[in-house]
């Protein structure tokens, strides 16, 4: 559990950041909490000649809750996250699932930006990113760039983001409605079997609009527009959860590991996400 | 002033037996003031570490350390053809087999050295692995024992005998060249005639997984050769300080003398740190290379993959029973997973270890075990992880077979276990499969353990959230979890039990100072069982100096006297009664000392909490501050100056803890996850020393269970590879995992143990494994479940429900 050799690098601005990207290539990295990055380094499963640590890089802090749009620089951490009144009130599901990433140590390190920079299929806020709709805020040598949470993801670990690139930023809209972060794990500090990320709002009776992603059951996170449409204008009733639960269903694509084969997986996102359905129509 | 001073006051300023002394080991530890072997720095001090094999089994053509010899920093990379002309590339296993030492032309599991690799630190010698270049070539991987049995792949060819065939090993004969030993108890054509005529049989496979006991430190040492005054020292993570220094003595020819073996403080144990591993011998020829001092400290994968496992063990069951449920024989042939080299830790001549415990709580008459050890592609171990040797697995396989016994008669759990009992009248019992039980009520603890939980309330729970879930109310199912254990603890009498020909007495030494206080050394080590604690409780009460006076020493054979370690809950049964032993020798000095300071006769005065008195005077008195001052500075007629005293302690016996469990917990049928709604844990370990280190080491004890029972394993694919090396996959669980504990006890001294005492560390988790088990198999009972291998996490608990049909 001993990493090769590499230089660490500790710029004190964005630019600084992004010109050793610039020289370096993909020999270099970008770490903010290192709590994915450092363990695979020391596994030896990701050789990083070049280690840039963002902590002295201020601006890629803070949390803004401003005109019905949330933005929060890469760097906050998930605890920052949890303990923010004004976001639990723009985006209270972001809360939700923060308070279910691993343990507060780990929450206290860890960041939102490399939480969905990494491209872990594990890590639970891709998925969430995807179900609220997020934006990505990338800037590198060329320039600043946005890439939608749902077009960011191509594989395990594979990105939009390009190696010179750094996320500097997520934002969404606010939210209403119901929502709910639902997600089944082994014990503390895993991650998920299933887990989902439910929003949705109710006029006159009827579901008006929902957005329902999954983490942990395919490569990528997975927003099935399907098992949105399948709760619009019913009452979220058990046929409308069953529909939505199909439409999932044919979206996803676990594997077997140790959490167990795919048949127990499908059938535990089919419950956590009937669950997750339930209890954000009892919120809306 | 003196006379103001009540003798209750004065027993509670001894701090002795009973009380709920707290830890003097946890000012350092809570403050992160240990001592731990990797805290060790010495002067020019190198690093070692492994190069380990990808392979589950592979012929190892060629070693090439040229280019690692190039990277900065690495001193020397040793193999099996650096180690083989001092005889060192094999050596001795605890259980009479040899293993290599580094790689012998060929792996036998996944993780086994095969070259180390000498550093001046941790990081040139984590380089200098990745530049060592191995060639195998990859040989088929067996990782099931039944097919190793049937298989023509031969694991361990330096085990065949000239003309091919397969010599007898160390245990007798060997039917396979994968088979290690059969190893029997009982009587097989008796046992045979009963279940053959009884009315009723039950049978089944149980399956206890291989697991680990995954100390939160790891394995490491340091060795130290000085080759100016020809001395060894060696700090390391050992279990059983004064048994590795023989170890060593023996394969290395240093004498032993010239060894100095020590355990620092120790990050937790649980029988992974009792045999001794190529990590040791190794550092130890590369310091005698080098000169210098080498530390090697094993990660946390190493640790899963390599050090020793435990269990492993598939247990196939018969039970035979009256219609009444009176049991009347019990039939056992157990497929002992082994590994690669057969290095369990158990006594010499018992390689299923106390497998023959079998027969539980209960008056079993007739009873046969057969035990057949195998060697697979996998780690080499089977230690006795916090139970006593293979007690876990036998308590585990009687209580499943009383549950599955229970299903085949109709009969309720409790009931049948109740009307099987041994009587408290039976004691001291002889049991079927040749052991005699000391001491036991079994019926008082389970009656207080029924009415503790309000059994029958639970039972009706139960009955009716079956029928609620049968009429689509609920998704969740309750299971009732039961266990009555019978430990056997206390290895062991010389006359049958002893490691490597070391018997397993143990001892203690005492000195007490001129002025009233005390130093005890001690054969066995602490690994968090808080020895300094409760061996300065017995003293105290024993020399009547208070035990915040008296220091406990252990882990340095130089100044420690010989002794086999702590495990198996060997310290209280065997150190604690030698402790006793000792205390009772310094008693009878002082009691003569007294007696001439007080002009009396030795048998007219008597010891009285701290002091001896004057019979039928006890205003005249000298305590035991004053009687050791005098000891050493006043002559007295016929006594040698000073108050000291040693004592070896050889067990007439075993000591046999019991306990009543149960475990009340609510199943999710659709994800398979669980929550324990209640765990009452009743322990009779005796004599209770401190209720607050018991009432612990249950909590502990029970975690472990815990872990086991719902998640914990060693799992390996068909091509041998550890699925669960790391923490991610490895169950250990947290405080949010661990439930509430209710603990309970009742006071069954053991006869033959000069304070009475049992053993109480691993108690938990050998009743605790089938207790938590038993808790998921009972909510399925209803649907027709019988048996369903451990670990029973989410996604096994799930199957058993969808193979029931419950998902609709």
């Amino acid at each position: 559990m001993i990493p090769a050799a590499f230089e660490y690098h500790r710029p004190a601005d964005l630019a600084g950041a992004i010109a050793l990207l610039t020289e370096h290539g993909d020999d270099a990295r970008v770490m903010a909490g290192g709590h994915s990055l450092i363990p695979m380094m020391k596994l030896r499963m990701a050789e990083v000649p070049h280690l840039i640590d963002l902590q002295d890089v201020t601006s890629l802090g803070g949390i803004s809750v401003q005109g019905g749009q949330v933005r929060i620089g890469a760097m906050a951490t998930q605890a920052e996250l949890i303990d923010h009144a004004g976001l639990s009130n723009a985006a209270p599901i972001l809360r939700e699932a923060a308070l279910q990433i691993a343990d507060p140590q780990v929450r206290y390190m860890g960041t939102i930006g490399g939480n969905v920079a990494n491209g872990d299929p594990g890590n639970d806020m891709p998925g969430l990113m995807q179900c609220l709709d997020a934006s990505f805020e990338l800037e590198g040598p060329g320039g600043a760039r946005a890439v939608k949470a749902r077009d960011f993801y191509e594989a395990a670990y594979m990105t939009e983001r390009e190696d010179d690139e750094v996320l500097t930023a997520v934002s969404f809209a606010a939210t209403s409605g119901g929502y709910a972060y639902e997600k089944q794990k082994r014990k503390i500090g895993d991650y998920a079997t299933a887990a989902a990320a439910v929003l949705l709002t109710k006029e006159g009776g009827a579901c008006a609009s929902a957005s329902v992603a999954m983490t942990n059951l395919s490569d990528v996170p997975v927003w099935s527009e399907a098992a949105g449409a399948a709760l619009v204008g019913t009452a979220v009733d058990a046929a409308a959860i069953k529909a939505s639960v199909a439409a999932m269903l044919g979206d996803i694509d676990p594997t077997e590991d140790n959490r167990g084969p795919v048949a127990f997986k499908r059938h535990v996102a089919g419950v956590i996400l009937g669950r997750a359905i339930a209890r954000a129509w009892s919120r809306a | 002033m003196k006379d103001e001073v009540t003798r209750e006051e004065r027993v509670d300023a001894l701090g002795g037996m009973g009380c709920k002394r707290k830890r003097v080991e946890d000012a350092r530890f809570t403050q992160g003031k240990g001592n731990y072997v990797d805290d060790l720095k010495l002067d020019g001090m190198l690093f070692g570490d492994f190069v380990r094999s990808p392979y589950a089994h592979a012929r190892v053509k060629s070693v090439d350390s040229s280019a690692a010899m190039e990277v900065p920093g690495v001193l020397a990379v040793l193999t099996a053809a650096d180690l083989e002309p001092l005889g060192l590339h094999w050596m001795p296993t605890l259980a009479g087999d040899k293993m290599m030492v580094l790689a012998d032309g060929k792996v036998l599991y996944q993780g086994q050295e095969v070259a180390f690799v000498v550093a001046t630190d941790r990081y040139a010698a984590a380089d200098g692995i990745e530049s060592v270049e191995v060639e195998y070539e990859e040989l088929p991987v067996l990782v099931d024992p039944f097919e190793a049995l049937q298989s023509d792949v031969v694991l361990r060819e330096d085990l065949l005998g000239a003309d091919g065939g397969t010599p007898d090993g160390a245990h007798g004969p060997r039917n396979h060249p994968n088979h290690i030993f059969t190893w029997e108890a009982g009587d097989k054509d008796a046992t045979e005639q009963v279940i053959g005529a009884a009315d009723v049989v039950a049978e089944e496979m149980v399956y206890y997984h291989r697991t680990h006991p995954c100390p939160l430190e790891t394995c490491g040492c340091v060795a130290s050769m000085d080759k100016v005054n020809g001395k060894l020292t060696l700090w390391g993570t050992f279990q059983a300080p004064h048994a590795i220094r023989t170890v060593v003595s023996l394969i290395s020819g240093i004498e032993e003398h010239n060894i100095r073996v020590i355990s620092p403080d120790i990050g937790g144990g649980f029988g992974n740190k009792v045999g001794a591993y190529p990590g040791y011998v190794c550092s130890v020829v590369a310091s005698i290379v080098t000169g210098k001092p080498v530390k090697w400290i094993e990660d946390r994968m190493d640790n899963l993959m390599t050090t020793a496992f435990a269990r492993d063990y598939w247990m196939q069951g018969k039970i035979a029973a009256t219609k009444e449920g009176k049991i009347t024989g019990l039939w056992c042939h157990t497929t002992a997973d082994h590994g690669g080299f057969d290095a369990c830790a158990d006594p010499t001549k018992f390689p299923a270890g106390f497998m023959n415990i079998c027969t539980g709580s209960y008056d079993i008459p007739t009873a046969y075990l057969a035990v057949d050890g195998v060697y697979t592609n996998k780690a080499p171990g089977g230690v006795a992880y916090r139970c006593s040797f293979r007690v876990t697995e036998a308590a585990y396989f009687i209580e499943r077979m009383i549950e599955v016994l229970a299903i085949e008669l109709g009969m309720d759990a409790a009931e049948l276990r109740r009307i099987n009992f041994i009587k408290a009248e039976q004691f001291p019992y002889q049991s079927a499969l040749g052991w005699e039980y000391d001491s036991g009520d079994y019926h008082t603890a389970w009656g207080k353990a029924m009415a503790a939980v309000g059994y029958d309330d639970l039972r009706a729970e139960q009955a009716q959230r079956v029928a609620d879930f049968k009429a689509g109310k609920t998704r969740k199912l309750l299971g009732i979890g039961l266990c009555h254990f019978t430990e056997i603890v206390g290895a062991g009498p010389v006359k049958n039990c002893d490691i490597l020909g070391l018997g397993m007495f143990d001892s203690c030494e005492i000195r007490i100072h001129p002025t009233g206080s005390a130093i005890a050394r001690l054969g066995t080590i602490s690994q968090g069982q808080g020895h300094a604690t409760t061996f300065a409780q017995i003293l105290a009460t024993e020399i009547g100096l208070p035990a915040d006076s008296i220091t406990i020493e252990e882990g340095d054979t130089d100044t420690a006297p010989y002794g086999l370690g702590t495990y198996g809950s060997r310290s209280t049964p065997v150190a604690g009664a030698a402790t006793a032993m000792a205390g009772r020798k310094i008693r009878a000095k002082a009691q003569m000392i007294a007696a001439y300071l007080l002009e009396v006769h030795d048998g007219d005065v008597e010891f009285d909490v701290d002091r001896f008195v004057v019979k039928g005077a006890p205003e005249r008195f000298k305590t035991m501050k004053e009687i050791a001052f005098a000891s050493y500075n006043q002559a007295i007629p016929g006594l040698e100056p000073g108050l000291e005293a040693v004592s070896y302690y050889d067990p007439p016996n075993m000591t046999y803890p019991f306990g009543a469990y149960v475990c009340v917990m609510e199943i999710d049928v659709d994800t398979g996850e669980h929550e324990i709604r209640q765990f009452y844990a009743l322990d009779d370990c005796g004599t209770r020393i401190n209720p607050m280190i018991i009432e612990g080491q249950v909590h502990g004890g029970l975690t472990e269970a815990l872990a086991i029972a719902m998640g914990q394993e060693i799992a390996y694919d068909e091509m041998g590879n550890v699925k669960t090396a790391t923490l991610m996959d490895f169950f250990l669980p947290t405080a949010v995992e661990t439930p509430h504990y209710t603990t309970d006890h009742t006071v069954t001294p053991s006869p033959h143990h000069p304070i009475g005492a049992k053993g109480v560390g691993e108690s938990p988790n050998v009743g605790g494994v089938p207790a938590f088990s038993n808790a998921v198999h009972d909510a399925f009972r209803a649907f027709g479940l019988r048996q369903s291998h451990m670990p029973h996490d989410h996604w096994r608990i799930w199957k058993i429900a969808n193979e029931l049909g419950l998902h609709g």
